[in-house]
């Protein structure tokens, strides 16, 4: 662990393997990446999180192949595969 | 057994009191029923105890107004379950049975009173381009920040309305974001005599001025509001309006939210009366169905001082013929008060109800068009010919803003109250009525 900073964790988004620091969320991380849009709504627009609290499911992407998990309420864990619907 | 997935093992607790929601209410409630003696369990969607309010980064420290009540929740005896959802809940002979969701996991609850502390969320008023990523809630801009997120350098606007818009403002300023406005949609008369009125409660003029000069470089303005967000596939600008003249701003994120909203689905599934959008309490916290209570902002917005008091007013008499203490039922009345003043003056104008035009999105989930719903007479005939409020946050954004457009009633709250996996809706426990002690005990009868 770097001196007086936060242990950071690996995980893998969109088939790109990142460091992120621990306890952060899937939804925090994606946002630092600047990835804006994390899923496709029913007339293909791209959509990002609003509420961060898990009410408005306008998050959701897949997680180690679990589709449809809400992004702000996940905690990053090492190892975790992350699928947004967008890559941009 | 071998090739069974344990996830179809419901995990089975049995309790005196199940506590729905980890905020202040909840928190407050479950602590002092456990200190009573009572087996208490506390379920809650988020990662930590906290609610919204007191969230914060997993493993980072928690805000000194929050850390002694999660330290006494921990030393208490309750079992706290986060990451978890509420499913349904029934009435059986003793008491209650609560099907939740926990870590992809079926979790039965067995409850003979159940303590409602649902928190709010915030109101959403549509807009053209509010769906663009980048558009983002007040609340949820804090929560991203709480979450790890870095606003460092993005250039945010805030135009919403209420209190909470300060404390997100200072929040962003701390974070390095360049904040070019904070725009509040009430009149500034109507500000300035709820400001003027807060010397009746000092600590809370103290506290809107501590937010105010960690963003004293950045605008704040009042009676302006966000009419348009423009982009593609992302946010790039917005128009804002005073009434009077329109301008733009080039921006990375816009916050936006009109005050908070009671979460009261699962008290409307277990057939609470809900009263102006919150659910109707007496003065011991009781609902109008035996064995429910309720604390905290689903009962009505008021703060998290407030929800304290009624926490521990719940979780004093829950259970017990006891009344609570005259100095809980003072204190509760004087925070009502000034939550009541707060709501006046903060109420969404009249012009925020022409916002969305025909082609404005308003359901979030199902891509449903203002345009489409209009004609409708109520909320069942809009849902059965447009889906308006089916998807998977069940109405939660679109319902309270329609509600506000077009004066809709909510439609009756069914089961599951979120979307759950088939294997958590079809978990049934075999055999007993009630499972035996202790509270960990875990079951593992099941088919799937």
């Amino acid at each position: 662990m770097p001196r007086g900073g936060q242990s950071r964790i690996s995980i893998v988004i969109n088939g790109d393997r990142v460091e992120v620091p621990a306890g952060i969320t899937v939804a925090a991380a994606l946002f630092n990446l600047g990835i804006t849009a994390l899923r496709t709504s029913v007339s293909g627009e791209p959509r990002g999180p609003v509420c961060a609290m898990g009410v408005c499911f306008e998050c959701r992407v897949t997680i180690d192949s679990r589709p449809h998990q809400r992004a702000c309420l996940t905690a990053a864990v090492d190892g975790m595969h992350i699928q947004t619907a967008s890559t941009s | 057994m071998t090739g069974l997935r344990v996830d179809f093992y419901p995990e089975i607790v049995a309790a005196d009191v199940a506590v729905i929601g980890a905020g202040p209410g909840g928190i407050a409630a479950a602590v002092s029923a456990a200190e009573r003696g009572l087996r208490v369990v506390v379920i809650d969607r988020g990662l930590e105890p906290g609610g919204q309010i007191w969230r914060h980064k997993a493993g980072a420290a928690a805000t000194p107004e929050a850390q002694p009540w999660i330290t006494r929740l921990a030393a208490s005896g309750a079992r706290t379950i986060n990451g978890t959802s509420v499913v349904d809940v029934r009435p059986d002979a003793d008491g209650f049975e609560i099907l939740a969701e926990s870590a992809s996991r079926p979790l039965h609850i067995w409850a003979a009173d159940i303590i409602l502390a649902t928190g709010a969320r915030e109101l959403f008023i549509p807009f053209d381009g509010w769906t663009l990523p980048g558009v983002m809630g007040i609340g949820g801009t804090q929560a991203l920040i709480k979450s790890g997120a870095s606003f460092a350098g993005k250039r945010v606007v805030i135009a919403g309305s209420g209190p909470l818009m300060l404390p997100v403002a200072a929040s962003l300023a701390d974070a390095g974001a360049n904040l070019l406005l904070v725009a509040e949609q009430a009149r500034r008369a109507a500000v300035a005599q709820f400001a003027t009125g807060l010397w009746r409660t000092p600590s809370l003029l103290l506290q809107a001025a501590k937010y105010r000069v960690r963003f004293l470089t950045s605008s704040y303005t009042t009676g302006t509001w966000v009419t348009a967000a423009h982009g593609v596939d992302r946010l790039e600008s917005i128009t804002l309006t005073d009434g009077r003249r329109t301008w733009r701003h080039d921006v990375d994120v816009l916050c936006t939210g009109y005050g908070l909203i009671p979460n009261v689905e699962i008290a409307r599934l277990i057939g609470c009366e809900i009263r102006e959008g919150a659910i109707a309490v007496d003065n011991r916290q009781r609902t109008n169905v035996d064995h429910v209570l309720a604390v905290g902002e689903a009962t009505g917005i008021g703060g998290a001082p407030l929800s304290l008091i009624e926490g521990a007013i719940a979780g004093s008499t829950v259970g017990s013929v006891e009344a609570p203490s005259g100095h809980l039922l003072r204190r509760r009345a004087a925070l009502v008060g000034a939550a009541g003043r707060m709501l006046d003056v903060f109420a969404p104008r009249e012009e925020l109800r022409s916002l969305p035009h025909a082609d404005t999105i308003v359901c979030r989930c199902e891509d449903v068009s203002f345009g489409a719903v209009q004609g409708a007479a109520c909320a069942r005939q809009a849902k059965l010919y447009t889906r308006v409020g089916m998807g998977p946050c069940q109405g939660r954004t679109c319902m309270p803003a329609l509600d506000f457009l077009l004066a809709w009633q909510a439609d009756s709250v069914r089961p599951p109250v979120e979307p759950a996996l088939v294997s958590v809706l079809s978990s049934e426990v075999a055999g007993e009525a009630t499972p035996s002690f202790p509270l960990t005990s875990s079951v593992g009868e099941a088919y799937q």
